[in-house]
C-alpha cells in the first residue's frame, strides 16, 4: 500500500519534471531564432574583417574591436543621416500626435465608424500608392531635397497608427468620469483635455512609441524622396551596401545603428507594446 | 466594440446639454477636423491623383496626354506583370502560413508560466521591432552560400550548402523566411490575447475524461481561438502583399525576375522606368487585389462567427 503511494508520486514528480523539460525545450526552439540573428549581428559588428569571413565561423570578437563604427562613420555623414532621421520621425510622430489623438477622441466619443474605416482602408494600402503622386507633387512644388517632404510623407504612417491604438484606449475610458465633468458644466474640450486625456497617457505613450518605430524603420519614402543631404538611416544603410560588398563589419555595424534606437524603446515599453498591439490588432 | 451600443444608447443629463449652439455629436466631429485635412492631403488626395494619372500616358519629364484605359488594357497583355501575381500569391500564402503555425506554437509555450516570462517574451518580440532593412543586410551576409553562417550551421547537421537568394527556385521560400523571421511574434501577440480569454472549464472536464495534450489542444484550444486566428491571417495577408523592405533590399527581384512581387515590379516602373501613368495603372490593380482578399477574409471571419 504504502510502497504502491510512493511509487504514484514518484510517477507524477516524473511526469512534471518532464513536461518542465519539454517547456523548457520548447521555450529554447521559439526563442533561440531572434537570439541567435541578434547575436550573429552584434558578432559581425564587432569583429575584425579577417574574423568575420572565416570559415569555418568565428562567433565570439576576439578582441572586439570598434574599427566597423569608426569606419561606417568615417565614409558616410551617418552623424548626419541619423539627424534627419531623428527630425522626420520625431516631427511626423509629434504632428500624428497633435491630429491623431484629438481624430481618435472623436471617432470614439461621436461614433465616427466611416472615419475608422477611412484609416483601416489607409492602412492596408501600399505605401508605394502614396509615394507616386506625393513624388509628382512634390517635385511640381520642387521640395524635393529638403526633409520637409520625408517627414509629410512619414504622416501617412503615423496618423493611422496613432488614431488606430488611440481609438481603442478612448473607448475603454470609463464614461461616467467625463459625464461628471459636462454636468458641472465643463465644455467638451476641458473634459477632454482635463478627465479624458490625463487618463490617456499610458495609451499616448505606446500610440507614440509604435508610430516613432514604425517611422523610424520606414525605408521606401525616404528612398525615392531623399537626396544626398535628406537621407535617412534606413537608406543610408541600404546605400552603404552597395559599395560595401564583402565588407560584412561596416554594413553590421551600422546596420546595428539603425536598428538599435528601435531595440532600446521596445525593451522599454515591452508590456504595454504587448497590450497597444493586442488592441490594436484585434478590435480592427 | 461592445460596450459602445450601451453607452450610445443610455443618454445621459449631459447629452440634452447643448454646446455653443452644436450638438454633443458634431462637437465631437470638430475633434476630427484637423487631422481630416491632413488625412486629405496625403491620403485621399493620392488615391485620388493615382486613378487621375492611371488614365493618362505620363512619364516624369514628359508631356501628360490622356488615354482612357489604355494603360489598363497594356497591363493585361504584360506577361512580365502578369508573372508577378501569381508569384506575389506564392509568397503570400507562405508567409501567412508559415507565421502562422509557429505563432500559434510560441503562444502555447509563453502562455505557460515559467520564470522570467516577461524577459523572455520581450526577447521573442524583439524582431517585429527590428528595421527590416538591417535585417536584410544580416540576412544577406547569413545566406551567402560560401561564408553564410547558415550553410555552416546546416553543414554540421549532414545538409549540403544551400544557394538561398542566389537561386530562383529558392529564393521565395529564402526570403519568406526572414518575414517569418520578423513577423511570427507579431501573430504570436494576436494568439496569445486569445488564450488569455479561453474558459478553463473545458480544459477542466478534458483532464478528468483524460485527454491528451494534443488532444486539448485540437479539439478545445483551435476552435476557441480560431477567431482570433483569422485576425492574426488577415493582418498577415496584408502585409505580406504588399512586403517591400526585404524583397528589395536581398534580391531588387532577382535572380532575372524570380522574386519580382507585384511591389516590386510597382517600384521599378515608377522609381527606375518614371513610368508614373503605367505604374499607377499598377496600383489600382494592386489594391484592388488587396482589398478583395481582404473582404473575403472578413466575410469568412463572420461566417466562423455565426456559425459558433
Amino acid at each position: 500500500m504504502d510502497t504502491v503511494a510512493r511509487l504514484d508520486a514518484l510517477k507524477l514528480r516524473l511526469r512534471r519534471l518532464g513536461d518542465r523539460a519539454a517547456l523548457a525545450f520548447a521555450l529554447f526552439l521559439v526563442i533561440s531564432p531572434a537570439v541567435f540573428v541578434m547575436f550573429w549581428m552584434l558578432s559581425l559588428a564587432f569583429k575584425n574583417e579577417i574574423d568575420n569571413i572565416a570559415y569555418p565561423p568565428v562567433w565570439i570578437p576576439n578582441p572586439p574591436t570598434l574599427a566597423n563604427y569608426k569606419q561606417v562613420f568615417e565614409r558616410s555623414p551617418f552623424g548626419l543621416y541619423t539627424i534627419n532621421s531623428v527630425i522626420v520621425s520625431g516631427s511626423a510622430t509629434l504632428i500624428g500626435l497633435v491630429l491623431g489623438v484629438p481624430a481618435a477622441y472623436g471617432i470614439a466619443k461621436g461614433k465616427a465608424m466611416g472615419m475608422g474605416m477611412l484609416i483601416m482602408v489607409a492602412r492596408i494600402t501600399p505605401g508605394l500608392s502614396y509615394l507616386i503622386p506625393l513624388f509628382t507633387l512634390f517635385r511640381f512644388l520642387r521640395l524635393t531635397g529638403t526633409l520637409v517632404p520625408v517627414a509629410i510623407t512619414h504622416l501617412v504612417i503615423t496618423i493611422p497608427m496613432i488614431v488606430w491604438v488611440m481609438i481603442s484606449f478612448f473607448e475603454d475610458i470609463h464614461p461616467e468620469l467625463e459625464e461628471a465633468a459636462l454636468v458641472d458644466g465643463c465644455s467638451i474640450w476641458r473634459a477632454f483635455v482635463s478627465v479624458s486625456l490625463p487618463l490617456a497617457r499610458p495609451g499616448i505613450a505606446v500610440a507614440a512609441i509604435l508610430a516613432f518605430i514604425q517611422s523610424w524603420n520606414n525605408f521606401i519614402f525616404g528612398a525615392v524622396l531623399a537626396g544626398r543631404e535628406t537621407r535617412t538611416l534606413p537608406v543610408a544603410v541600404f546605400n552603404s551596401m552597395t559599395y560595401e560588398q564583402l565588407s560584412w563589419g561596416p554594413l553590421a555595424a551600422a546596420a546595428l545603428i539603425v536598428t538599435l534606437p528601435t531595440l532600446l524603446l521596445t525593451i522599454f515599453v515591452q508590456r504595454h507594446i504587448v497590450t497597444g498591439l493586442a488592441a490594436g490588432a484585434v478590435k480592427g | 466594440m461592445r460596450p459602445l451600443l450601451s453607452k450610445a444608447r443610455a443618454p445621459g443629463r449631459a447629452a440634452v446639454l447643448r454646446h455653443g449652439g452644436y450638438s454633443r455629436r458634431q462637437v465631437y466631429l470638430l475633434f476630427l477636423l484637423p487631422a481630416l485635412l491632413v488625412i486629405f492631403a496625403v491620403i485621399i488626395f493620392p488615391w485620388l491623383f493615382t486613378i487621375w494619372m492611371s488614365l493618362n500616358d505620363w512619364q516624369i519629364g514628359m508631356q501628360q496626354s490622356f488615354i482612357g484605359f489604355a494603360n489598363f488594357q497594356k497591363l493585361a497583355t504584360d506577361t512580365r506583370f502578369l508573372e508577378t501575381i501569381p508569384r506575389t500569391l506564392f509568397f503570400t500564402v507562405l508567409g501567412v502560413v508559415a507565421p502562422l503555425i509557429f505563432g500559434v506554437f510560441a503562444a502555447e509555450v509563453f502562455h505557460q508560466h515559467f520564470p522570467l516570462r516577461g524577459l523572455l517574451r520581450g526577447i521573442y518580440i524583439m524582431p517585429m521591432m527590428t528595421t527590416p532593412v538591417a535585417i536584410a543586410l544580416i540576412f544577406i551576409m547569413m545566406y551567402h552560400p560560401q561564408l553564410g553562417v547558415l550553410n555552416y550551421l546546416l553543414s554540421l547537421i549532414g545538409i549540403p550548402p544551400q544557394l538561398w537568394i542566389y537561386d530562383k527556385n529558392t529564393v521565395i521560400p529564402a526570403l519568406v523566411l526572414v518575414e517569418t523571421w520578423q513577423w511570427t511574434p507579431l501573430v504570436m501577440l494576436i494568439v496569445l490575447g486569445g488564450l488569455a480569454a479561453l474558459p478553463t472549464e473545458p480544459y477542466e472536464s478534458a483532464l478528468i475524461d483524460g485527454a491528451s495534450r494534443w488532444d486539448m489542444f485540437r479539439f478545445i484550444t483551435l476552435p476557441l481561438v480560431t477567431p482570433f486566428l483569422m485576425v492574426a491571417v488577415i493582418i498577415r495577408t496584408i502585409d505580406a502583399l504588399k512586403s517591400f523592405d526585404i524583397i528589395f533590399v536581398m534580391t531588387q527581384g532577382g535572380p532575372g525576375t524570380a522574386s519580382e512581387t507585384i511591389n516590386i515590379y510597382l517600384y521599378l516602373q515608377a522609381f527606375a522606368f518614371f513610368n508614373i501613368g503605367h505604374a499607377s495603372a499598377v496600383v489600382i490593380v494592386f489594391f484592388v487585389i488587396i482589398l478583395t482578399l481582404a473582404i473575403i477574409l472578413l466575410a469568412a471571419r463572420e461566417r466562423l462567427r455565426w456559425t459558433q
